[in-house]
């Protein structure tokens, strides 16, 4: 069963048909040949499918593409400004937050999508005050990163970027 | 993956409709789980019902004081709201409490109690599985049982249910909102899941083709001293082993209203009543809190397994409610 959708990729119009079992990674990757986006256990246990959806971060292996028809999809090739990368993509370079680099992307686009969050006020598990404005300390980067694992485990190097991140894009 | 129809609708009549009229159809909400058991062969619909836009996605005050959020309202949207993180600790925290930064954005609060268990046997489509194959069998028992649940199973099913949410609703006794082919009705929330007994394959109270458009909370302002606390195998991102949801209202050195709810203990969110009854109108003093754990544990039945089973749940949810409770009650105890 076939749907004919519309989706703006990093700033890209397209107008594609898709099986309606087609994944929004697989439509990414293997449609649109975004391969940005990486498919790492493709169960939304792993995060490294992470893109923002029309702003928000969400995992592209459990959205049906024929679902979001419309959307705005940012991955993480799409972050840059140019040849600028974005402070996010400029921290981790920085920091070396990265070994093999097969999670950097979704690392990249929850990061971003994670300050994001954090700049409109949102807690999270870590937060002691629920009713304050949320303060972004190691603990809270570790909580709200928790989705994005990397087998590397680069962990220590990626906290310390996007905490240079938050500092720039605030 | 099976092939299927996909329906948008953006009434929710009409989306009703499309689900009571096919008994191959389902609804699909933020699809967290949905989608994964379509790539993992647990489900298989033949046409899909996307209630994402059928469904409201605000949530606005009700005439009692408490508020109405719409099914499609995303889990982080719902843990942004100031109005629920002052009033509803306790459920705000069980939602941080549950999946990832990504999920939340995807996940709905209609679609989040109707999440299926993570029991691996269910998930997996190559050992029997009473739920998923009524009939076969259950590949848990004697198994790997660390997840499983210690009150209320019966033999045909030990799974437990995997929502957080579900457990702090439960405690608050939410209301659930129902939409059907016949009309609209409400559930207390309390009464949407159900215990296994001989029919593990139905997992609530709901019909096919029922939508949940909407849960309501009820004022009740003791919600404000209230939590959610999760132990699990590791700091983030995992089910709970064990988890409560309370809240308690104190009138001088006694405590006047008191909610508990139970999660990863059995198949459905186990509202604590038995330990409700023991701590209303006693003092918040420790020994009270260790007997009323007592009392709602005293029909536990831990189960064998090749991981050493669940024996331990016993002991780590007694625990973990006197630690709630002590929580609570910090600076009121002497």
């Amino acid at each position: 069963m076939d749907a004919a959708i519309s989706l703006t990729v990093d700033g890209e119009g397209y107008r594609l048909t898709v099986d309606t079992r087609t994944t929004l990674l697989d439509a990414l990757r293997d449609r649109l040949g975004n391969i940005s986006p990486k498919k790492g256990c493709d169960h939304g246990q792993c995060g490294a499918c992470t893109v923002l959806l029309d702003g928000r971060r969400v995992l592209a292996c459990l959205v049906l593409a024929a679902t979001v028809g419309g959307a705005e999809v940012t991955t993480a090739s799409g972050l840059a400004e140019g040849d600028t990368p974005h402070p996010v993509q400029r921290a981790f370079l920085d920091h070396d937050a990265f070994q093999c680099g097969y999670c950097t992307p979704g690392q990249v686009c929850s990061a971003v999508g994670m300050l994001d969050e954090v700049a409109a006020g949102w807690p999270s598990h870590a937060t002691t005050d629920l009713t304050a404005e949320p303060r972004l300390s190691q603990a809270e980067i570790s909580e709200r990163m928790a989705g994005n694992l990397c087998r590397c485990a680069a962990y220590v190097n990626i906290v310390p970027a996007i905490e240079q991140a938050a500092g720039e894009v605030r | 993956m099976k092939p299927f129809t996909l329906a948008t609708p953006t009434d929710a009549d009409e989306a009703v409709r499309l689900v009571a009229d096919d008994p191959d159809a389902a609804f699909l909400g933020g699809g967290t789980n949905l989608v994964d058991h379509l790539k993992l062969g647990v489900a298989t619909p033949g046409a899909l019902v996307d209630i994402t836009r059928a469904t409201s996605a605000e949530i606005t005050d009700l005439p009692d004081g408490g508020p109405r959020v719409g099914a499609a309202v995303r889990n982080g949207d719902f843990t942004a709201d100031r109005r629920a993180r002052e009033r509803y600790p306790l459920i705000v925290q069980s939602v941080l409490a549950g999946a990832s930064g990504q999920l939340r954005n995807m996940a709905t609060i209609g679609g989040n109690p109707l999440q299926r268990t993570r029991c691996v046997y269910f998930q997996d489509v190559t050992t029997p599985c009473n739920k998923r194959e009524p009939g076969s069998g259950c590949g848990a028992h004697g198994g790997y049982t660390r997840y499983h649940a210690i009150l209320g199973a019966s033999e045909h099913c030990i799974a437990t249910h995997p929502s957080d949410l579900a457990v702090a609703l439960a405690a608050v006794d939410a209301t659930v909102r129902v939409l059907g082919a016949d009309g609209e009705r409400t559930i207390p929330f309390t009464d949407l899941h159900r215990l296994p007994g001989d029919a593990p394959e139905r997992d609530t109270t709901l019909a096919h083709g029922e939508l949940i458009t909407a849960i309501d909370l009820p004022a009740l302002p003791m919600a404000r001293r209230s939590l959610y606390r999760k132990v699990r195998d590791r700091a983030s991102y995992a089910f709970a082993l064990v988890s409560v949801a309370a809240a308690i209202e104190l009138d001088g050195d006694r405590i006047s209203d008191v909610r508990i709810a139970l999660g990863g203990v059995a198949h459905k969110p186990w509202r604590a009543h038995r330990a409700e009854a023991v701590l209303r109108g006693a003092r918040p003093l420790e020994e009270t809190f260790e007997t009323a754990a007592a009392a709602e544990l005293a029909d536990a039945r831990p189960l064998d397994g090749v991981d050493g089973g669940n024996g331990f749940k016993t002991t780590l949810a007694a625990r973990t409610i006197v630690a709630a409770l002590r929580d609570l009650t910090e600076g009121a105890r002497s």
